[in-house]
């Protein structure tokens, strides 16, 4: 018991508070822009691909290539190689601010292949009894597409917000602060068992709600 | 109401060309219900969406309500379709949105902005179909055949003078096709709405259409009012669709009735003849004996039909003059077999 409080006293809990937080406006702001980006890259992606709404074999080809290539990018190469440009959309590479841009570029075309994979599962029956009343492209999307596939466009983002989780950590690179840098350069580097284990922990917990609001979230928007 | 003239389609798949469709030539008039009928793979899934231009086929033309609707642009197509309901075999609601929501969705589509001419527009079209109480339900918590009327309630949202309907009942056990294949009728006769359809099953036409095509390998093989089609089929393909819908076994129907003697003939009667005792006065009369060897008596839409193979013995000349008098009065009358077939017993 002693010995319990003794470790608890000795890690300074007001550096894993600013951790924190830096990892949840990481984790926040990073998914905000996520999803912006690539909902319409998802969607363009779908409408484009072969036998879908708008067809456009050129276009399909491009966004497809462009998806596969930043996917296939290791973050910690990405995170490098956008500092010029990270510097020139937030004024610097380093801290919080300097980690959002590349986390977003990371996961933006991840989270749109998942969106086309959530849309392609919606039936096609669907969209043809909303084309044979009269609807436009836009009406298909808005009114029909969008709404059945919502449950599994929120599992995407879930999926998306843990893998978001994973790389803040590696952003201490960058300098860029949050509970994965904390581990690294307190837990690992200064060998503080004490503080990796509390910080692994936090983002075990993390993991673990996303993970249930997400499932909640989906089972809140399942009609079948 | 819709006129095909020479419509063909071509599929192109890899470095061949598949004829979905060719030289189809159809005429469906305003008000009658008319049934495409095929096996699967026979192209009427690509016809019936060539009216509404879900597909476009790759020759001849299409009118429809005296409109060239090859030649419409996408704006064009649009308004056509909203003017046009469409039913399909496995429904297509959106699972996201309730009953309600699902048959205001064609409102919406054509712009109607005005919540309160929506729901009304809603709770009438779900009394029409009898789900007055369920528009505030998911479609997953419906049967199929409430499903379809729900369907059946969204097609007729924006007033449509043409119902299209693909393979509506096939999804559904017999008797809620039967309740959906009477609630298409009513619909029919109560808003004069013209419906198309097509399916697999006979059935379904001897139930409520008025024409009928029988498509078979992308081309129209036979076309008629659904009681001549029916008592007098004449391509194969159409003899095997009857067959299969009156349960008939063909060797019973196709018999050569060696071991009966005298004239064999099949009688058609339609409409109310059917009940009246005309084979017997007639046989009496002229003093010609029957026997039954194969009867089948129904009916088709609302026509009473009465199909008999008979075998008739007597003189010459008096079952000549039966015939002829059966003839006069409106039956259509085959002779299968002209005498007896030369066998003796003891040879």
């Amino acid at each position: 018991m002693q010995a319990l409080l003794e470790i608890i006293q000795a890690i300074d809990w007001a550096e894993i508070g600013t951790a924190s937080l830096d990892t949840l406006i990481m984790l926040g702001a990073s998914l905000l822009f996520t999803a912006l980006a690539g909902l319409p890259l998802g969607v363009l992606l779908f409408l484009t691909g072969p036998r879908q709404l708008l067809r456009q074999p050129a276009v399909y080809g491009a966004l497809s290539f462009a998806v596969n290539v930043l996917r296939s990018l290791p973050f910690i190469i990405l995170l490098i190689l956008m500092i010029p440009i990270t510097v020139k959309i937030t004024g610097t590479s380093l801290g919080v601010a300097g980690a959002i841009p590349p986390l977003v570029v990371a996961t933006t075309p991840f989270f749109a292949r998942l969106v086309e994979t959530a849309l392609r599962e919606v039936d096609r029956g669907i969209v043809e009894a909303m084309l044979a009343a009269g609807a436009s492209t836009r009406q298909v999307v808005l009114w029909a597409l969008l709404p059945e596939a919502l449950p599994g466009i929120i599992a995407a983002m879930t999926v998306t917000a843990i893998t978001l989780v994973a790389y803040t950590a590696m952003s201490g690179v960058i300098g860029g602060g949050g509970l994965g840098d904390l581990a690294v350069r307190f837990g690992y580097q200064r060998f503080r068992t004490d503080v990796m284990v509390v910080t692994v922990m936090l983002l075990l917990i993390l993991v673990q709600l996303l993970q249930m609001a997400g499932d909640r979230l989906v089972h809140h928007f399942s009609r079948k | 109401m819709i006129h095909l003239q020479a419509v063909g389609k071509v599929y192109r798949a890899g470095n061949r060309d598949i004829h979905a469709l060719r030289d189809v030539n159809l005429s469906i008039a305003a008000g009658e219900i008319f049934g495409i009928v095929g096996h699967s793979g026979a192209g009427k899934s690509t016809l019936i969406r060539l009216l509404n231009r879900l597909e476009s086929p790759s020759s001849g033309r299409i009118e429809i309500a005296g409109e060239d609707v090859t030649a419409l642009d996408d704006a064009g197509l649009r308004r056509l379709r909203q003017r046009v309901g469409m039913i399909f075999q496995h429904f297509n609601l959106l699972g996201s949105r309730t009953v309600a929501q699902n048959v205001a969705m064609p409102l919406r589509i054509a712009g109607v902005r005005d919540k309160a001419k929506i729901a009304a527009r809603v709770a009438e079209l779900l009394d029409l179909v009898g789900l007055a109480d369920q528009g505030d339900k998911y479609p997953s918590q419906l049967s199929g055949g409430q499903k379809q009327r729900v369907g059946i309630a969204r097609a007729l949202a924006n007033e449509p003078k043409l119902l299209l309907c693909d393979e509506a009942t096939s999804a559904l056990d017999p008797q809620t096709t039967r309740s959906v294949l009477d609630l298409l009728l009513q619909i029919n006769e109560r808003l004069g709405l013209t419906i198309a359809l097509i399916t697999h099953e006979m059935d379904v036409v001897r139930a409520i259409c008025d024409h009928v095509a029988v498509l078979d390998g992308g081309v129209i093989v036979e076309q008629g009012p659904v009681t001549e089609v029916f008592l007098h089929p004449k391509h194969a393909t159409t003899r095997r669709f009857v067959q299969e819908a009156e349960r008939l076994d063909a060797d019973e129907e196709h018999d050569d009735f060696a071991h009966v003697g005298g004239r064999i003939v099949r009688l058609s009667f339609v409409g109310e003849q059917v009940y009246a005792p005309l084979l017997a006065s007639v046989a009496r009369e002229h003093g010609v004996d029957f026997s039954i060897l194969f009867g089948r008596v129904e009916r088709i839409k609302r026509t009473p039909c009465g199909q008999l193979t008979l075998a008739l013995d007597g003189a010459t000349g008096a079952v000549d003059a039966a015939l002829e008098q059966l003839t006069a009065r409106g039956v259509h009358v085959e002779t299968l077999r002209d005498a007896a077939p030369a066998h003796e017993g003891g040879h």
